[in-house]
């Protein structure tokens, strides 16, 4: 079976939420890329979104985009990408939700990628600009792989297309909590529950929320009420900030177990 | 009639933006819709273009020209006697007007050569609109003049320092700020190009140009031309003027698009010529990439062609044979704008005089009793400094 739906039904059975890390690949180099993973594996994170460089990331804050150039200036192909995911197959069997644009995998090949990336040990995707109206053919062939499809839905989504993407979904579905490109934000939007609630009736799949994330306050409130949090632009910061320092993986470890605990409700009072 | 409900020119077009974006998507094209079947906007448009852009443009023949290529008889599309200098205005003016009917009071845009940027700052200045625009900086350096005039009419110019710092990527930036805004705010894309329903949007409001050229020519030689010659970087003024001759097989069609130091050099923009199908900004279409779908790197002399992709139209036109497209570098360019200015007193945009470029090819290979059209897009004012500098020419 699938790691990712696995990893939801243990969530579902233990009463426990998802904390996603998204990573570039190969930003600063892939030595780093692994060793931040099976940090981030050690710290009980529940999945890894890895990031396949793209050149014109225009759903990407600055951070991203950053991460995206140093990882293509540092000559990161879609195949080295895949290379990485068959590495963390060495030392653990955490989820991994490959994440990119269209672009290289249409260039690479929609029925070869899948296959690829099925092998080498991935466990679904997120495609940011493709659309559920263009997908037909990327959600057989990810079926045919047996790789999870992820679909995003935003603010501004009517119910017919949250319904869409949620029957399309096989992963989870990816809630954009507010609109606006990826990037770390103090808040979470006062309309956020809500969305999430509205999402949560519409689709069968797990919700999950990203944009924004990165302060465990903010996943404390989160995992209230959606499946899991996402977090991406602050962990890339992390990255940079201690990037070619020894204190990198370990202060990697201290956001991660901090982010991982906030999921966690039993004994603390709801905050907000 | 293409586009199909979804967008798609064949196996090109549709729609590939991050979901936020698409129920704006959706509202655009559905209030497209009942916009041009709304009498009262069709006459509002109408009016504009008429008694503000100053349409309908000349067509005019071009016989010192003519003689000196000895060849095909040319005529010469005047868009850039159009307000602001160039074409851009059609589809500006066009979709100000929907942002108006939609409620949206600010507009973004992205620019390369500036045109479309100065087109949309003047719509936002006579509707009273906020406007922002986004331009790459080193075509804010090679197109000073235009930036000087978008800030004069009162937009904001947001220069765009990531990437190629091009057209490219203030696309980009476009499409970032339009994600953030989405609720407040219309994009008005400038060229052919974007998800659906741009590209047949655009297409829509620059047909002007072509419509007009037909009863011109019908009008002038009683019947149709040999060939129409535009260029192509997005591709709106080509598809402007193509796209009321697609039915009239013995028409050709010939977009130029801009071989910038030469093919082999790997510094140039020629998409359809040197490039294979890809995804960029929202729709499917001709991309120039590298093996591994990574965006490539263009150059072009001319801002308004240095970009990477292509309308999906164009592609689709590519494919089903019913177009052709050639490339021209810089240096052909030059002696382009060089012939123009002085055989016929035009001096053109360095983006319409790749089209002149490849018509000095071509007049003197069809004989006399044949005539051709060249679509003079633009003015060459913005240019004076890139063009002085390379011919080298002092005060």
């Amino acid at each position: 079976m699938n790691r990712l739906r696995e990893k939801f039904a243990e969530l579902k059975n233990s009463g426990g939420k998802a904390i996603i890390f998204y990573l570039m690949a190969g930003d600063p180099d892939i030595p780093t890329t692994l060793a931040i993973i099976k940090a981030l594996d050690e710290s009980g994170v529940d999945a890894i979104e890895l990031g396949i460089p793209f050149s014109d990331p225009m759903a990407d804050g600055p951070s991203i985009q950053a991460a995206a150039h140093r990882a293509l200036d540092n000559g990161i192909t879609v195949r080295k990408c895949l290379d990485v995911v068959r590495s963390v197959r060495e030392f653990s069997s955490i989820p991994i939700v490959l994440m990119t644009y269209f672009n290289p995998i249409l260039h690479y090949g929609i029925e070869r990628f899948s296959k690829d990336a099925g092998d080498a040990g991935a466990d679904a995707t997120i495609l940011t600009d493709l659309s559920p109206e263009e997908a037909m053919d990327w959600v057989s062939a990810s079926k045919r792989n047996d790789l999870g499809t992820v679909f995003l839905v935003a603010p501004t989504s009517t119910n017919e297309r949250i319904k869409k993407a949620g029957d399309i979904s096989t992963g989870f579905v990816y809630c954009v909590s507010r609109t606006g490109v990826t990037g770390a934000q103090s808040d979470t939007p006062a309309d956020l529950p809500t969305l999430v609630n509205h999402v949560k009736s519409m689709v069968g799949a797990p919700v999950c929320v990203g944009f924004g994330i990165s302060e465990p306050s903010h996943v404390d409130e989160i995992t209230r009420y959606a499946d899991g949090a996402v977090v991406g632009s602050a962990l890339v910061n992390l990255i940079t900030k201690y990037q070619g320092s020894e204190k990198l993986i370990g202060e990697v470890k201290k956001y991660a177990l901090a982010m991982k605990n906030a999921t966690r409700h039993d004994e603390k009072p709801p905050r907000k | 009639m293409l586009p199909d409900l979804l967008g798609h020119f064949g196996d090109f077009g549709g729609r590939y933006v991050p979901e936020t974006l698409v129920p704006a998507l959706d509202e655009l094209a559905s209030e497209y819709e009942k916009a041009i079947a709304d009498e009262w906007f069709n006459r509002e448009l109408d009016g504009y273009l008429k008694d503000y852009v100053g349409r309908p443009t000349p067509l005019y023949y071009a016989s010192r020209l003519t003689e000196a290529l000895g060849g095909a008889r040319i005529y010469i599309k005047r868009e850039d006697l159009c307000h602001t200098g160039a074409h851009k205005i059609n589809n500006a003016i066009g979709q100000a007007l929907l942002a108006k009917r939609m409620g949206k009071r600010r507009i973004i845009a992205e620019t390369g050569a500036g045109q479309h940027g100065v087109a949309t700052a003047t719509a936002c200045a006579l509707f009273g609109l906020d406007c922002e625009v986004y331009m790459g900086e080193e075509d804010i350096h090679r197109q000073a003049l235009n930036v000087y005039r978008m800030k004069l009419l009162g937009a904001k110019v947001v220069p765009v320092t990531s990437g190629t710092k091009t057209l490219k990527d203030a696309t980009s930036e476009s499409i970032r700020d339009w994600v953030t805004n989405v609720r407040t705010t219309h994009y008005i894309i400038g060229s052919v190009i974007g998800p659906h329903p741009y590209p047949r949007i655009v297409r829509d409001f620059q047909s002007v140009i072509g419509k007009e050229t037909r009863s011109q020519c019908l009008e002038k030689e009683g019947r149709l031309p040999n060939a129409i010659i535009a260029c192509v970087g997005g591709g709106s003024n080509s598809m402007g003027i193509f796209y009321s001759f697609i039915k009239d097989k013995e028409v050709r069609l010939i977009g130029v698009e801009a071989a910038g130091k030469g093919l082999d050099s790997g510094e140039h923009c020629a998409t359809l010529t040197a490039g294979e199908p890809g995804v960029l900004h929202g729709c499917k279409s001709f991309l120039l990439q590298n093996e591994d779908g990574q965006v490539s790197l263009t150059h072009s002399i001319s801002a308004g062609l240095d970009y990477p992709g292509v309308g999906p139209e164009h592609s689709y036109l590519k494919t089903s044979g019913r177009a052709e497209y050639y490339s021209i570098t810089d240096t052909e360019a030059l002696e382009g704008f060089k012939i123009l200015a002085e055989k016929e007193g035009l001096i053109a945009a360095l983006e319409s005089s790749h089209a002149m470029a490849h018509l000095m090819k071509l007049a003197p290979t069809m004989n006399k009793e044949t005539y051709v059209v060249l679509n003079l897009s633009g003015r060459g004012d913005k240019d004076m400094d890139t063009i002085c500098k390379v011919l080298q020419i002092g005060l």
